[in-house]
């Protein structure tokens, strides 16, 4: 069994699919150069102490990279109705390893739009040392875990036609409180914020200020979310597994 | 591999929860299968065929009874990669040429078969490089046969392959499954077709309403099902004068009578050199599923309809 050869092509279909390239790739990058390039020159966006630059290029790898692993789990939904995951059941491949496939697809396709916007970035002036590159590419792909269980459990629970406008919609408000549009001033909303994972992965760009770039109620939250929508797609998995 | 065996189902029930309260899908059925059989699983529509393949595959839990493939729960033997399935329903997945899509399949198991070879078996070579999402329906039913044969299996299981198929890819899939069967593989393939299993199955067990009525060698069986019945209007005729060569029992309805035959050809024939003035005749197939209702304690010995005619 060479599960390296599954992952391939399970690679190559994510990336002959068009809807892939417009949506994990094409919409951040288009959004990103639409918000950054007229505010280029914004050395401290909102007070934030970061540039607009390096702010919108963090946000919207965020919401691009959330958007491709939500996604990619949720393409369980399409197998599921194919009649495909039932056919994978009757093979030696076990549920843990196709739920590894799906997120190592949908990690690659991540880190694929993360180069993408760091591309963009660079061509507006952004400049970092290495250790803050690879600390803000760590954060991102730490800060990705709750979005890979939940795209699974999602791929269990909804039907076909539901995971577009649910992925459009979740996307749309956690990256709106999670501030990918604008930094969160002290308040309310900051502190709601906070509790939501996709708050942290914007959070990422921080590292440019030197420091852990995530505070320590972070990395609680991260790894809470994680706990806790990992649990409920085991639970969706086994549900719907279990039906017959 | 000689007389060891393969499937063993004892007492498998299976209920399902419906609106209309609970539909007792599979009533009892046991099968066994030695290895290297040919067998197939004929009933009518609703017969709980898919039911029993389920839970063999163990794809579904029976409420009550064992199954043991290859030795062993089922799952065992699925996840050993020793079963080759092909469900009734189910599309492929995209964006995948027929090629890549058999290749990834074969990268699941220990012993894989050569993608080439099985695209060449299946007779879609030609297509190998076509994109799965534009095949046709025969094509996408092939394909599914090759992602069941490149696994190499010991056990192939079938749950009605031929339903999307045109008669050419038919003709074209029977032989394949010959030709993989013939190196010592055994088949278990699902069918409401009667010629299926008495052209392709070296035996078979008949389901009707959730219970095996019949199981035994092909031939046998189709001669138990496979009764015709001939309708005519003979004036004047005793009947015992009608019980011609070829006919099992007569019996008279109003001004016809009819005639249930184990060789219709035959009787019908004897009948008319017999009786030249014989009119209104009508031939009709028992119809396979009142056939089967026939083999069942519920319906058994009573007439077979047959339509109406008006005269």
């Amino acid at each position: 069994m060479k599960t390296s050869t599954f992952i391939r092509y399970e690679l190559m279909r994510n990336f002959r699919n068009r809807r892939f390239f417009v949506f994990t790739i094409g919409f951040p990058l288009a959004l990103f150069l639409l918000i950054a390039v007229p505010n280029r020159h914004e050395d401290n966006l909102g007070g934030s102490g970061i540039s607009a630059p390096l702010y919108f290029m963090v946000g919207l790898a965020a919401l691009g990279t959330m958007n491709a692993v939500v996604g990619g789990g949720a393409r369980i939904a399409f197998e599921r109705v194919t009649g495909w995951t039932r056919q994978l059941r009757l093979t030696p491949l076990r549920p843990r390893a196709y739920f590894g496939t799906k997120v190592a697809a949908a990690y690659l396709s991540a880190l694929l739009t993360i180069a993408v916007l760091y591309a963009a970035g660079i061509g507006l002036g952004v400049s970092l040392s290495t250790g803050a590159w690879l600390q803000m590419t760590a954060l991102l792909l730490v800060g990705l875990l709750p979005f890979a269980a939940l795209g699974i459990m999602l791929g269990h629970l909804l039907g076909v036609e539901a995971v577009g406008p649910t992925i459009g919609g979740l996307s749309g408000v956690l990256g709106f409180l999670g501030g990918v549009w604008f930094p969160l001033g002290d308040g309310v909303m900051r502190d709601i914020a906070q509790a939501l994972p996709s708050f942290w992965l914007v959070q990422a760009s921080h590292v440019s200020l030197g420091g852990p770039g995530w505070s320590t109620t972070g990395w609680l939250v991260v790894a809470g979310w994680t706990v806790l929508l990992s649990l409920l797609a085991v639970y969706a998995y086994r549900r719907d597994t279990a039906r017959a | 591999m000689t007389e060891t065996t393969v499937v063993k189902l004892e007492g498998l029930e299976k209920s399902f929860r419906t609106p209309k309260g609970p539909l007792a899908a599979v009533r009892g059925v046991d099968i066994t299968i030695a290895a290297g059989e040919i067998v197939a699983l004929l009933g009518p529509n609703g017969a709980g065929k898919s039911t029993t393949i389920d839970m063999l595959l163990g794809l579904t839990r029976p409420d009550a009874g064992t199954v043991s493939v290859l030795g062993g729960a089922p799952a065992d033997a699925t996840g050993a990669g020793a079963v080759g399935v092909m469900l009734q329903t189910g599309s492929l997945i995209r964006d995948l040429s027929v090629r890549e899509l058999v290749t990834m399949m074969a990268s699941l198991y220990p012993r894989p078969l050569d993608v080439d070879e099985v695209l060449q078996l299946v007779g879609i070579d030609a297509i190998a490089g076509r994109r799965t999402q534009k095949l046709s329906g025969g094509e996408t039913q092939r394909a599914r046969f090759a992602l069941a044969l490149v696994s190499n299996p010991q056990l192939l299981v079938l749950d009605e392959p031929t339903v999307a198929m045109d008669v050419e890819s038919r003709h074209a899939f029977w032989a394949t499954m010959r030709t993989f069967a013939s190196q010592g593989a055994t088949v278990l393939f699902a069918t409401h077709q009667l010629e299926e299993a008495d052209a392709h199955a070296d035996r078979a067990v008949v389901m009707a309403e959730g219970r095996i009525v019949a199981d035994g060698p092909t031939n046998e069986i189709k001669a138990k099902v496979g009764l015709r019945t001939i309708r005519a209007t003979v004036p004047g005729a005793p009947l015992a004068a009608l019980m011609l060569p070829g006919v099992e029992s007569v019996e008279r309805r109003g001004e016809a009578v009819i005639l249930r035959c184990t060789d219709a050809d035959r009787a019908l024939r004897a009948l008319l050199e017999a009786f030249p003035e014989a009119r209104g005749i009508e031939l009709a197939g028992a119809g396979l599923e009142q056939a089967f209702l026939e083999l069942t304690s519920v319906n058994g010995g009573s007439e077979l309809p047959v339509k109406e005619i008006v005269q």
